[in-house]
This record gives structure tokens, C-alpha cells and sequence, in this order.
């Protein structure tokens, strides 16, 4: 059997995921050159947001149709709260300082939210369970979709379309692209930086909301660490799409998600490769291509549009 | 207007972003330490310390704090019993989260702490290889309720020449080289299934499980349809999911834990392939079906010994653990984790009574010695130890997920 439209479906749906969290690591490199290492974390206390939602808030027996979308409305404003308190405490009174300080005070922050989640939410020690949507699975042709990724389907083009039109369309978007272009000249337009930059934090936030409660669907689960390898990926991606490109974010993670899916199913089979054709080596593949891209387009596939600064 | 220096910096500061992506990607988990250990009466007499190490964060602490708990449970048991005149025991349990680095750290830890005579634990085999040396070279005994690497005991060369390599290492649980080979004989003779999957998550545990099971089912006339090994760091195997669907196969064998095995069953069945994944003790935990949701039913595991509630001597052992209110459940490993610790309280015992009911000054030395013919009915059965160091209960279990829990299926002991 062809296993190649799966194995493409598989890729798409995680390197969909990846992106949505990418947009956050983008958003705010792309307006205030920092790359916020806690986006990971904020991507977690999103999921564990929406499980809030779920398991304290709504009556027991909750329809989805109902839960899901208070729970993503949960899931966002959890994250928004944490990565507007972030900007707020840690990251604004660093503006100034070399851009070492603030790049290790995400990586803190990162390793406080992960310990905060561990120590407070009850049960988060381990694994907790996340809802799952009933029904399915749907086949269409040879591909084999579950309900719970449908909602990624959905989710990941109408978030990206969302945000394409309040950064090219609202007066916010735009005052967002003319900070990133040159903060200073921006401020004396009239623009309130400030503003602008805890408007990126927040949105990125939202996405990466969106993409936990897509997470806790798919793997019927969150965990207090499961920002830290994601969002690592998440960063990756926005390496590879041209870190500062929101676009260069969605197109990074689903290239990075596409290529490990294919790395997976299809290196063994080439004569002499068996031994590094396994899931183990996706990572190995996926990091090989950033190399890649990198030695041939050092400024990521879609170069800097946003953060044009040369 | 930013000059061209500033980019120049810019790109120099991505690349000590990767680098340290990089670095962090190798340090994982980064749990706190759970200090707290068992905190049991001191009055009276010399304290004996028995240490214990287990992940008490992360993914396995639901194993793990089983291991801590049921531990504690023997340590006062002893207590109150005043089992040996004029000791009284103490529970220190250190997180080692799963990570060997940690793990010898806390090695070093306990060997530091005289008053430490025996420690319990690991539960994983890698963190148990570098424990050892640390342990046998400080004389200080080690009983494991839950290592089944058979490289631990036997040697790295275990398949062709068996040789102790650390004198201070016990453990009371079975090896791979049994639990694979005793899936493999489930599998093909009594599950008639013929045509198999193997998955492992390459640390020592999962892929000497798998390596063990590979060979029995292949000895046996099975076919191996296809092999894969996956990260367990990530949660998403929907690629190889997908691979094991058309591969054909009717039954997977996953070498490696729960955290990975209940997402891992998960999407196996999403793809379409309804077929049963079997594992080793590593994912006989109820987490396990947790994470594997309803489609879970049907996947088995194969665990060391006879299920504790069945059996006749761990009746007292549930009771007390219940009355004692722990609030984790014991865990796959509860029985043979009090068990060990039983053994280092016996062991302690022998070498206070042939020392006029004191302590020598050698004390570890010749607690490690006396471990050896520590031999006594325990909670999982008759507790002793071969010339390896590992227990001479060979029996097994095979069980399988029913109605959201762990049904016994069978119990056996291989011959071989």
C-alpha cells in the first residue's frame, strides 16, 4: 500500500502544530530581537489553561461542541496573562541590558513556569489527561484522519489567516510592522512601542494556546514539560521559515514537521541507511535540512520580511 | 538606523542560541528534588539510613514513588516490630528523574552519609549502571526492585559469558533475558501470533527487552515484519504509526516505559492497525492505559513475579500500605521495593547479632557480604539471591488491559 499521502498527512498535521508555536518565537524576535525561550512554557500553561476549563469550570458531561471553544478562550487567556506578565516583569526592565540577560531570564522563566506548573497544578506531576472529541476515525482515499486532528486542520489556516489580517489590515498590525521595522523612528511617528511589544507577546501567546489545546486533542494528554521539546522545535522552525517572517514561521514548521515524518518512513529504505531511517533520527534529519537551508539561505526560507532591518 | 555591525551581532547571537538549544536539548527534565524522605521514628538506639533513589518527578515518578513509599513502609514496619534490637531505620529518598547523570550524583550522596548502610532502587537499568561503581567501590550495598538489564549482574557479555562485575549490586526483580523470551513464548504459542512489529526506545531497558523477545520469537518461527526506534522525547509517533500499519503485523512489541508506550498504543490504532502492543513491567502501570485511552484494550505487559494481590504473602503488604495512607498507589514495583528493603534490614540484623547487637565499624562491608545469604518470605515469595546477585524467583506474569485495568492472564516461570 502507498503509505506516502499518509505519511504526508502525519507530517502536515505536526509541522501545523510546530508552526502555530513558532509564530510566537518570530513574532517577538521580529519586534524586540529577543528570542524568548519561555515560549514553550507559555505554549504548556496554555494547555493547562484549557484543562482548567474543562475539568474545574464546566459541569461534568460537557458537550465538546460547548467545552472546546471555552476551553481554547481558557487556554488563550491563560497564556496571554503568563507571557504579558513575563513582558511585564521580566523582560521590560531588561531592555536596555546586553541581549544576554534577557535571553537567559527566558531561559529561567522557562525552568520557573515548568517547576510552578510541577509544583501547584494537582495531578501535573505526572501526565494528565486531556478531553478527547468523540467519533471517527475519517478516511478519505488511503489517509486515515482522527477527530482530533481535525481541529488542527481547521485551526492552524484560520489562525493564519487571522493573523495575516490584523498585521497587514488593523492600525495595530501595522504600527506592529513599522516597529519592527525601525523602533525608533516608529516611536516618533506616534506609535506607542510599548504597546506594540506586549500586543506580539500576547499574540504569540494566543497562538501558541491554540496549538496546546491542538497538542492535548491529538495526544490525549499535557504534561508540565511538554513545552520544552516542542518549543525547541517550535524555534527551529522559525529558524528554517526566516525568523522574523510570520509566514517563514507556518511554512518552517510544516517543511520541519514533513521532513521528520518522511525521514521516519522513508531513510531505512534506502540500501545501507537502515540503521538511521528510525524515528530516533528524525531529529538528526530534520536538523540536517536547517543546515542546510541555512548554508544556502542563511536568512531562512522566507528571508526577514517583517524584520527587514539591513 | 542599526549599522551593519549590529546584524553581524545578531546572527553571532543565534548561534549561541542553538548552542545552547543544543545544550539544553541534553539535559531534559530539571524537576526539583523531593527531600522529604520517610521521616520515621528515631528514638532509641543506633539509626541505620536506608537510602532510597527513584524518579519522584517526572514521567515515572508513579513508579517511582511507589518505590519510595513501599520502602518507608518496611523501614517503619521494622520499626515497630523492633525487628532488630536497638536499630531503628530511616528512609532518605533521592529524585534521580529518570537520568543516569543524576542518579550518580545521588550515589555519591548516599556513600557520603555514613549512617547509610543499603539502598534501595533504581528503577532504571541505565541509571543503575552508573550507580554501580560508585556503590562497589564504597562497599555500600545495592538491592534494586526493578532493573532488569541483565548486563547489570551478568556482565556486559551476559549472552556468552556470565561474570559478576560488582559484588555490591542486588537486585530482587527478574531480567530481560527472561521477560523478553517469556513474552515471545505467550505470544507465539498461546496468542498465536506470528507476525511481529518490534519498537524500542534504544536505553538499555527497552532495546535488551526487545533484543531478548527478537530472538526467542525468531527461535521460536515468527516473523519479524519490521523494526523502528523512536524518541522518547517526543510524543508524536504518527509516522511510525503509520509504518506499522502497513507493515502487515498482528501484534507490536514495544521495549521501553509507559510514557512513550500509552501515546505510542494510542495512534497505532488511530492509523487503523487494531492490533494488541505488548510491553515488558516498564509499561504495566495503570498510567499506561490512561494514556492509551479505550482503544488500550487488549495490549498486554509482562512483569516480574506473581500479581502482589494474589498472592497469599502480600495480604498483609496491601493492607499495611493502605492503613499506612500513602497517597500514591505502590505501583508495579511496591512488593519487590519493600522486599528490598527487607533484605537490607536482614542483612543489617545478621551482621548486628554476630557483632554482640552493634554495629561493626565495617558495618557496609559486612552487610554487603551478609546480603548474600540474605534469604527470607517475602512479599513476593521466597526472597534470595544466586551467585549474580540476582533473585532466584524466576516467575513472571503475562497481563493484559481489561475494563481500564491490568488483568492478570497467566503466570509462569521460565525454564529456559
Amino acid at each position: 500500500m502507498n503509505e506516502l499521502p499518509q505519511q504526508l498527512v502525519n507530517g502536515l498535521l505536526l509541522g501545523s502544530m510546530y508552526g502555530l508555536v513558532a509564530i510566537g518565537y518570530t513574532m517577538v524576535y521580529g519586534i524586540v530581537q529577543l528570542i524568548n525561550f519561555a515560549h514553550g512554557e507559555i505554549f504548556m500553561v496554555g494547555g493547562f489553561g484549557a484543562l482548567t476549563i474543562y475539568l474545574y469550570v464546566l459541569p461534568d458531561g460537557t458537550s465538546m461542541v460547548i467545552a472546546l471553544p471555552l476551553m481554547i478562550l481558557g487556554g488563550i487567556i491563560a497564556a496571554v496573562l503568563v507571557a504579558i506578565g513575563a513582558e511585564r516583569f521580566a523582560y521590560r526592565p531588561l531592555r536596555g541590558a546586553p541581549r544576554l540577560a534577557p535571553l537567559i531570564t527566558a531561559i529561567g522563566l522557562s525552568l520557573a513556569l515548568q517547576q510552578a506548573v510541577w509544583a501547584w497544578y494537582p495531578d501535573a506531576r505526572s501526565a494528565v489527561t486531556f478531553p478527547h472529541i468523540d467519533g471517527g476515525p475519517f478516511e478519505i482515499g488511503s489517509v486515515t484522519i482522527q477527530t482530533g486532528d481535525l481541529f488542527l486542520i481547521v485551526a492552524a489556516p484560520v489562525s493564519m489567516a487571522i493573523l495575516a489580517y490584523f498585521v497587514m489590515k488593523t492600525r495595530t498590525g501595522r504600527g506592529m510592522q513599522a516597529t519592527a521595522q525601525d523602533p525608533d523612528t516608529a516611536k516618533l511617528m506616534g506609535i506607542n512601542t510599548d504597546r506594540i511589544i506586549v500586543v506580539a507577546f500576547a499574540l504569540g501567546a494566543a497562538f501558541a494556546a491554540v496549538g496546546a489545546v491542538a497538542y492535548g486533542l491529538k495526544y490525549g494528554e499535557v504534561q508540565f514539560r511538554m513545552g520544552f521539546i516542542l518549543g525547541l522545535k517550535a524555534f527551529t522552525a522559525a529558524v528554517l521559515g526566516g525568523i522574523g517572517n510570520i509566514y517563514g514561521a507556518m511554512l518552517g514548521g510544516l517543511v520541519l514537521g514533513v521532513a521528520e515524518a518522511l525521514s521516519t518512513a522513508y531513510i531505512s529504505d534506502i540500501p545501507g541507511m537502515d540503521q538511521f531511517g528510525s524515528q530516533s533520527w528524525a531529529n538528526v534529519w530534520a536538523f540536517v535540512l536547517l543546515i542546510l537551508v541555512l548554508l544556502f539561505r542563511p536568512q531562512g526560507l522566507l528571508g526577514e520580511r517583517v524584520a527587514d532591518r539591513a | 538606523m542599526p549599522g551593519k555591525g549590529l546584524i553581524v551581532r545578531q546572527r553571532s547571537l543565534i548561534a549561541i542560541t542553538a548552542a545552547l538549544a543544543a545544550g539544553a536539548l541534553t539535559l531534559t527534565a530539571c524537576g526539583s528534588r523531593d527531600e522529604n524522605g520517610g521521616g520515621s521514628d528515631t528514638s532509641g538506639g543506633t539509626t541505620v539510613v536506608i537510602g532510597v533513589d527513584a524518579p519522584l518527578t517526572g514521567d515515572l515518578s508513579a513508579m517511582g514513588l511507589g518505590i519510595k513509599n513501599s520502602a518507608d513502609l518496611a523501614a517503619k514496619t521494622a520499626n515497630e516490630e523492633k525487628y532488630v534490637e536497638g536499630i531503628s531505620f530511616e528512609i532518605e529518598a533521592l529524585d534521580d528523574q529518570g537520568q543516569p547523570s543524576a542518579g550518580q550524583q545521588n550515589a555519591t550522596k548516599f556513600v557520603a552519609d555514613d549512617d547509610v548502610l543499603g539502598v534501595v532502587g533504581p528503577l532504571n537499568s541505565s541509571v543503575g549502571e552508573s550507580m554501580q561503581k560508585v556503590f562497589d567501590d564504597a562497599k555500600l550495598v545495592q538491592v534494586s526492585p526493578a532493573n532488569t538489564g541483565p548486563g547489570l549482574t551478568q556482565g556486559p557479555k551476559w549472552q556468552t559469558e556470565k561474570v559478576r562485575t560488582y559484588k555490591s549490586y542486588f537486585r530482587t526483580a527478574t531480567t530481560d533475558a527472561i521477560q523478553g523470551p517469556f513474552a515471545a513464548q505467550y505470544i507465539y504459542n498461546k496468542a498465536k501470533k506470528t507476525k511481529v512489529f518490534v519498537i524500542d526506545d534504544k536505553k538499555t531497558y527497552g532495546a535488551g527487552l526487545a533484543a531478548t523477545f527478537t530472538d526467542e520469537f525468531k527461535k521460536l518461527g515468527g516473523d519479524v515484519v519490521g523494526t523502528e526506534h523512536i524518541d522518547p522525547d517526543t510524543k508524536d509517533f504518527s509516522a511510525v504509526a503509520t509504518k506499522v500499519k502497513n507493515s502487515g503485523a498482528d501484534v507490536v512489541y514495544y521495549g521501553g516505559e509507559y510514557p512513550q508506550a500509552g501515546p505510542l498504543s494510542k495512534q497505532i490504532k488511530a492509523s487503523g492497525a487494531k492490533i494488541p502492543l505488548i510491553g515488558g513491567d516498564g509499561i504495566y502501570d495503570p498510567t499506561f492505559i490512561e494514556l492509551a485511552g479505550n482503544d488500550g484494550t487488549g495490549d498486554l505487559a509482562t512483569s516480574v513475579g506473581a500479581p502482589v494481590e494474589d498472592l497469599p504473602s502480600a495480604k498483609d503488604f496491601v493492607a499495611d500500605y493502605k492503613a499506612a495512607g500513602y497517597k500514591e498507589e505502590y505501583s508495579a514495583y511496591g512488593g519487590y521495593s519493600y522486599d528490598s528493603a527487607w533484605a537490607i534490614i536482614e542483612a543489617v540484623k545478621k551482621v548486628v547479632e554476630d557483632n554482640d547487637g552493634k554495629l561493626p565499624d565495617d558495618a557496609r562491608e559486612q552487610v554487603t557480604a551478609a546480603m548474600q545469604n540474605v534469604s527470607f518470605d517475602g512479599v513476593t515469595g521466597k526472597v534470595s539471591f544466586d551467585e549474580f546477585g540476582d533473585t532466584t524467583n524466576k516467575q513472571l506474569t503475562v497481563y493484559s488491559v481489561k475494563n481500564g485495568e491490568w488483568a492478570p492472564v497467566e503466570s509462569g516461570t521460565y525454564t529456559g
